[in-house]
């Protein structure tokens, strides 16, 4: 299979799934107990009034009709108001989503810039203390909600040792000059403000570490396993032979193969730290959307339910797709299975 | 029976414990969950103030440390630590066995119809379940608690939706490969209905890897649960929850750092336990989940 008809293939499985999940959502949000005019418009309400109301949100149409508005809203990225605050969904989540989308990006890069070197360090000294050590600490991340790393953190480094601070993304009275972004990294940096940068990464030293940590872990215990299965095939023996390094047998010859699986797993990892910033947000009070997903959860607040859980499913759909798309690149038999399937 | 018959069972058991003893790990897994179990069965009697589970206050006893006879402090109404968290365990294993209950068998089934049964049957399912995989997990639960009622049942209920898919992925595949199996092709053969070459021949097979896969899940789900309940989503007040007494916690930290941390360190441990035991298990049953 040529690689750009499997991209083609990809494109349309994840539209595919990108349909599925509206649909889902449609029909979870459809038989939400009590209706939502009337949440919106309070218990005063008249009659008549939710009844205009119900006409304006479409709600007197058949499923599949009012199923054709909501879908249509969500390609123009207009998730409608939130029934409580009458603030558009999307002005909402535009504030918020981008301080979320920070602290997942840098654990992100955590998890793959510790986790693997890790991983590597535990493999070529296998069955010594290294290996112990980065295996009991790999058996830790793996078995701690990330709720608990963030608080026995936060004790250790910010209130028993004061080394960091406590909560929030940055000190009070530093302010990035332009909100242009919304994220830190490129609003301080895109102004030249290298002190808000740097304060920044203080206050995201904390909770990016919690939210990595168990990703690290599985980062660490992949690379790791998936190069001691490599390490006894014939061919790093032959490379042995010839007289190659063990460095280089290491970094080349064990890590390239091993990376196939780690990448596949790590996708699915960085996927899932969206969700687990819900946990480590609420306790750094990080001003992203866990908050908001929450409070809008407990008061059945219907559209920002959907933006989230919509903007959570694009941004896995989204992860998946790219983490296909370099693993059909790193190893052709991949593509080459799903032309068999395809027969 | 006879000694002749015992024999082999006795002999087979044997390797079988020294197969999974040979791991340290596997062990301390097995003791950690057999501990928990019993100290959740026997909680009336194992801990020093049961009243202190629900709905209790004893201002004069408020916010205490670690000490005695609070071996693990109170909170902030004067309930002891211990006993709650060992209270809290019976949520997280009602959690953990409910969820397999429901989830197990409907992914299991699925799984067998979809691997044997190719043509319609096996496109329709594989890609609904290909959907549920798509989603992450905790924007599922979050979607399906925004429908309802945040407590216990209705977050089992949220974890259990997220939960079946992967059982039908693991039964799909391993059926895929023993539907060719000669016993199978035997079974057909002499005209066994689907039902008996399912469930008799196929479902056999494929239990040890779904007993492993159970086994550390159990951890997986009680993670889920306990974050489920930290976010206020899960069991209320004044049940005892260990992810909802890290949360209430974490609103007076640092001074009274008990309140969050031991609970939080109970999650740690019970998962822990599942997770060694399911490794020693796979790797005696030498299946890949």
């Amino acid at each position: 299979m040529r690689y750009s008809t499997f991209l083609i293939q990809r494109v349309l499985l994840s539209v595919l799934v990108l349909l599925g999940l509206s649909i889902l959502i449609f029909m979870i949000a459809r038989v939400i107990p009590g209706d939502p005019a009337r949440i919106a418009l309070g218990p005063l309400a008249s009659r008549s009034q939710i009844e205009a109301l119900r006409a304006q949100m479409h709600l007197d149409e058949p499923l599949y009709v009012q199923y054709a508005y909501y879908l249509a809203g969500l390609l123009r990225g207009d998730f409608g108001e939130s029934l409580y605050t009458h603030r558009a969904v999307a002005i909402d989540l535009r504030d918020l989503f981008p301080a979320t989308l920070e602290l997942v990006f840098y654990s992100g890069l955590l998890m793959v810039v510790i986790g693997v070197p890790l991983g590597i360090v535990a493999a070529v000294w296998r069955d010594r203390w290294v290996d112990h050590t980065v295996r009991l600490v790999s058996l830790a991340g793996v078995v701690t909600p990330a709720f608990v790393w963030a608080i026995v953190l936060m004790l250790v480094f910010a209130y028993a040792l004061g080394v960091l601070p406590v909560a929030g993304r940055l000190s009070p009275g530093l302010v990035p000059p332009s909100a242009a972004t919304g994220t830190v990294t490129l609003d301080a940096l895109l102004a030249g403000n290298l002190r808000a940068y740097l304060d920044f990464l203080r206050h995201l030293i904390l909770p990016s570490v919690s939210l990595s940590l168990a990703g690290v872990a599985q980062a660490a215990r992949l690379t790791r396993a998936s190069m001691v299965d490599v390490a006894g095939r014939p061919y790093i023996e032959a490379a042995r032979a010839f007289g190659i390094s063990e460095s280089r047998i290491a970094l080349k010859y064990m890590l390239k193969p091993s990376m196939i699986p780690t990448v596949t797993i790590l996708g699915l990892d960085f996927a899932a730290l969206l969700g687990n910033a819900f946990l480590v947000e609420s306790v750094f009070a990080w001003p992203g959307i866990a908050r908001y997903g929450v409070e809008v959860i407990l008061r059945k607040d219907l559209n920002a339910i959907v933006a989230v859980v919509m903007i959570m499913g694009l941004f896995f759909v989204v992860i998946n797709f790219c983490i296909d798309m370099l693993v059909g690149y790193l190893d052709p038999r991949i593509r080459l299975r799903q032309m068999e399937d395809a027969a | 029976m006879n000694a002749v018959a015992v024999a082999p069972a006795r002999e087979h058991l044997r390797r079988t414990w020294y197969a999974f003893s040979r791991n340290g790990g596997s062990v301390v897994g097995l003791g950690i969950v057999v501990a928990i179990v019993l100290l959740t069965t026997f909680a009336p009697w194992l801990t020093p103030f049961p009243r202190h589970a629900r709905a209790f206050t004893d201002f004069e006893h408020a916010g205490l440390p670690p000490g005695r006879p609070y071996a693990l402090g109170t909170d902030t109404i004067g309930r002891d630590i211990f006993t709650r968290v060992v209270f809290g365990y019976r949520f997280s294993l009602l959690l953990g066995v409910v969820v397999l209950t429901a989830a197990v068998p409907t992914g299991v089934l699925l799984g067998l119809l979809a691997g044997y049964y190719r043509g319609w049957p096996e496109t329709v399912i594989m890609r609904i379940t290909d959907i549920f995989l798509s989603i992450p997990p905790l924007a599922l639960a979050l979607a399906i608690m925004a429908v309802l009622q945040p407590n216990l049942q209705n977050a089992m209920l949220a974890v259990s939706a997220m939960w079946w898919p992967w059982y039908t992925r693991l039964v799909y595949g391993l059926v895929s490969s023993l539907r060719t199996e000669g016993y199978v092709q035997a079974a057909q053969i002499v005209g066994a209905s689907p039902a008996h070459i399912l469930l008799r021949e196929i479902l056999p097979n494929c239990l040890p890897a779904v007993l492993t896969k159970m086994t550390l899940d159990m951890a997986f789900v009680i993670l889920i649960g306990s974050s489920l309940s930290f976010l206020g989503l899960g069991v209320q007040p004044p049940d005892p929850d260990l992810g909802t007494m890290v949360a209430d916690g974490a609103k007076y930290m640092p001074d009274l750092w008990w309140i969050s941390v031991f609970p939080g360190l109970a999650i740690l441990v019970v998962v822990l336990g599942f997770s060694l035991l399911g490794d020693g298990l796979r790797d005696v049953f030498g299946v890949e989940v």
